[in-house]
C-alpha cells in the first residue's frame, strides 16, 4: 500500500544487483575472479545524465538509504532525513544511488557471501578493501547504470572519506562532493577504539578465526561488545544525560544487599549491541573497522593533504559537527583548509548540536536547510 | 556579525567598496551577512567571492545565493587563509566588533593584495557632542544599542585608524569619507570631525 508512505518519501523501493565477470583487483592484490554490489537507486537518470548522485553510506551502513522495502517496514532507509522529493538531495529532480560497499554483509560480495571457488562462505578468507577499492567498485556500478559522472558523490563518517577519496583518484568524475562528519584519516585514538571493537569479536569463542558461518556459530557476544563501544563513540556526553540521566529502567537503590537496578544507558546500550549481534556480520565489521585505520587522504604524498586535494576537479561542501568526538570539527577544518590552500570551492558549517558524530543522521532544521539550500547548485538547474 | 543585513545594502560605504574592487578578482567578505553584498560583487563585478561569517542562519542565506562560505570567527585570527590567495579581502562595518582589530587588519593585508575597510567614524562631531556634553556614550540611529550591549567594543576615529595603519606598516592608498549633510568640503577637509564613516583601501607597506 504505496499511499501509506509520506508525500516526502521515495516510497517502495526494490534492492537491485549488478553482477560483474570481470577480475577486480584489491589494492592489496587479491583479486575477485567475478563479484556483485547491491544497490537502490531513487529518482530518475535525465537524458542528459548530468542528475546522478552517488550516497557513500557509513561503517554499519547499507545501500538501503532511503524509502522503505515493504508497507510493513517500521523504518526507512537510514538517510530517508536527507532523501526524498523536496527533500535537501530532492529526488524530484536528482537521480540518486546508493550501493552497499564491496566486502559488507547486505548483499554486496562479502564474507557471508559464497566464494565461488570454495563453495562456502568467504568467512574470514574475503580480501580486506580500502577505500580506493570502493571507489573503484562504484566507478565500475555507474557505467553499468550508463552514468559518465556524477553531478555529486555524498556520504557522512566513511562515507564522507569515500566521497573525498572518489574526487582525488577520478577527478573528472564528480562535479560535487559533500563530506560530513568525515575526516582525512584516523587518529590514534580513532585506532585505539576500533581495535576495542575487533579484540571484542575476536576473543568471542564463538569466532572461530573468523569461520563460525560454516562452523555453525555466532560470535554475537562479540559483536554486541563491539556495537556498544562503537556506539558510545557517536554520541556526546551532553546528548546522552539529556537522553538518559541517572534515570532507572527496572529496579532501585536500597540498602537490601540483594538490590538490583538498571540504568536506562545501560539497557539502552545493551539493546543496541543485541540487535546489531544479529543483524550484521562479524568479518564485515572487522573488515570495515580495519579500512576505516587504513584510510589516510594525505598518504605519503609531499606537500600534505593540499598538494593531494589539488587533483580534485569538485566544488565542496565540509561540515562537521559541534558535539562530535569520534571526528570533531578540528577534523573537517583539516580538509576545508587544505581545499582552500588547493584553491577549491569549498563551503564550511560547524553543525550545533549535542547529537555527537551522529549528527550527520539525525533531524535538525539548520543542517538540514544549509544542505538542501547548497544543493540547489547540483545538477541541471 | 550582520553588518551588512539586508535593509542595510543601501549604506553608502558599500556603494564605495564596490566601486572600489577591479573587475573579476578574487574577493574574501569577512563577516559577510546573508552574503547580498558579495552576490551584488559577483553579479556586478564579475567577482568571485568567499564569505566568511560565525552566525548560522547568514551561513544558510548566503549559501542560497549561490556563495561559498566560511563558517569562522574572525577574531579566531583567520588562519586558514593562506598569504596572497585574494585580490581583495572586505571587511564593511565590522571593524569595530573585533576582539584584536590589529591582528584582523594584518592578516586582511597579509591575505589579500589589498584590503578595504569601512568604519563608523567615532571622532564625528555629534559623538563628541554627544560625551562632552552629554557626558554619555554617544547613540545614534546607526548605533542604537546601549555601552553594555553593543557589539560594537572597539570604536575608533579616522585619526586613530590612519595612526594604527602607520604603526602596523599598512599603507593607505586611497581614503572616501561619508558625512551626511556635510558630504560637501566640510567633509573631506576635516574627515576625523564631519565623516560619519570612512572606507580606506588599505596595503602591506611596500607591497
Amino acid at each position: 500500500m504505496t499511499d501509506t508512505f509520506p508525500a516526502d518519501s521515495v516510497g517502495l523501493v526494490t534492492p537491485q544487483v549488478a553482477h560483474f565477470d570481470d577480475p577486480f583487483t584489491f589494492v592489496n592484490g587479491a583479486v575477485l575472479q567475478s563479484h556483485q554490489l547491491v544497490y537502490e537507486t531513487y529518482g530518475e537518470l535525465n537524458s542528459a545524465g548530468d542528475n546522478a548522485v552517488l550516497i557513500c553510506h557509513a561503517l554499519s551502513g547499507s545501500h538501503h538509504a532511503a524509502g522503505f522495502h515493504s508497507a510493513d517496514e517500521r523504518r526507512p532507509g537510514w538517510w530517508d532525513l536527507a532523501i526524498g522529493p523536496g527533500k535537501p538531495i530532492d529526488t524530484a529532480r536528482l537521480f540518486v544511488v546508493c550501493s552497499n560497499n564491496l566486502g559488507c554483509c547486505d548483499g554486496s560480495s562479502g564474507p557471508n557471501t559464497i566464494n565461488p571457488n570454495t563453495r562456502e562462505a568467504w568467512g574470514g578468507q574475503f580480501p580486506q578493501p580500502q577505500v580506493q577499492d570502493w571507489v573503484r567498485s562504484q566507478k565500475r556500478l555507474a557505467e553499468h547504470l550508463g552514468i559518465t559522472k556524477w553531478a555529486a558523490v555524498i556520504g557522512g563518517s566513511l562515507g564522507g572519506m569515500q566521497a573525498l577519496q572518489w574526487t582525488i583518484d577520478f577527478p573528472d568524475w564528480v562535479g560535487h562532493c559533500v563530506a560530513l562528519a568525515a575526516a582525512p584519516g584516523l587518529t590514534a585514538q580513532n585506532i585505539a577504539f576500533n581495535e576495542i571493537a575487533r579484540h571484542a569479536i575476536l576473543s568471542d569463542p564463538d569466532w572461530r578465526e573468523g569461520a563460525y558461518l560454516s562452523e555453525g556459530t555466532l560470535p554475537a557476544r562479540g559483536v554486541a561488545l563491539a556495537r556498544m563501544v562503537g556506539h558510545l563513540t557517536y554520541m556526546s556526553a551532553d546528548g546522552m544525560s539529556d537522553r538518559f540521566g541517572r534515570e532507572l529502567r527496572e529496579g532501585g537503590f536500597s540498602p537490601d544487599e540483594n538490590a538490583e537496578w538498571v540504568f536506562q544507558v545501560e539497557s539502552y546500550l545493551r539493546h543496541q549491541g543485541s540487535r546489531f549481534s544479529t543483524q550484521f556480520d562479524a568479518n564485515t565489521y572487522v573488515l570495515m573497522t580495519r579500512a576505516l585505520d587504513l584510510f589516510d587522504l594525505t598518504g605519503s604524498q609531499d606537500g600534505g593533504l593540499a598538494a593531494v586535494l589539488s587533483r580534485a576537479q569538485a566544488e565542496f561542501l565540509v561540515a562537521s559537527f559541534s558535539s562530535d568526538w569520534r571526528f570533531p570539527p578540528q577534523r573537517s577544518i583539516e580538509i576545508r583548509d587544505a581545499l582552500m590552500a588547493a584553491g577549491k570551492p569549498v563551503t564550511y558549517a560547524n553543525i550545533e548540536t549535542d547529537n555527537g558524530h551522529d549528527g550527520f543522521l539525525l533531524p535538525n532544521p539548520s543542517y538540514e536547510q544549509l544542505l538542501k539550500e547548497w544543493m540547489r547548485r547540483v545538477g541541471p538547474s | 556579525m550582520d553588518a551588512q543585513g539586508g535593509p542595510l545594502m543601501n549604506r553608502l560605504d558599500l556603494k564605495t567598496v564596490l566601486d572600489w574592487v577591479p573587475k573579476n578578482s578574487r574577493v574574501l567578505d569577512l563577516g559577510c551577512g546573508d552574503g547580498a553584498f558579495l552576490a551584488r560583487l559577483r553579479d556586478e563585478r564579475n567577482a568571485i567571492g568567499v564569505g566568511v561569517d560565525i552566525d548560522p542562519a547568514n551561513l544558510i542565506a548566503a549559501v542560497s545565493k549561490g556563495l561559498d562560505v566560511i563558517q569562522e570567527d574572525i577574531n579566531d585570527g583567520l588562519y586558514c587563509f593562506t598569504t596572497n590567495r585574494f585580490d581583495v579581502v572586505v571587511l564593511a562595518h565590522a571593524l569595530q566588533e573585533l576582539t584584536h582589530p590589529h591582528i584582523a587588519l594584518e592578516r586582511m593585508v597579509d591575505i589579500g593584495d589589498e584590503a578595504i575597510v569601512s568604519f563608523p567614524n567615532f571622532g564625528h562631531w555629534l559623538c563628541r557632542a554627544h560625551l562632552g556634553f552629554k557626558g554619555r556614550m554617544p547613540m545614534s540611529r546607526a548605533m542604537p544599542r546601549h555601552w553594555y550591549n553593543t557589539p560594537n567594543i572597539h570604536f575608533c576615529t579616522v585619526k586613530d585608524f590612519e595612526s594604527l595603519c602607520s604603526d602596523l606598516k599598512i599603507d593607505i592608498i586611497e581614503r572616501a569619507t561619508i558625512a551626511g549633510a556635510a558630504q560637501g568640503l566640510l567633509g573631506k577637509w576635516f574627515p576625523n570631525l564631519f565623516a560619519t564613516s570612512a572606507i580606506y583601501r588599505i596595503r602591506r607597506a611596500g607591497g
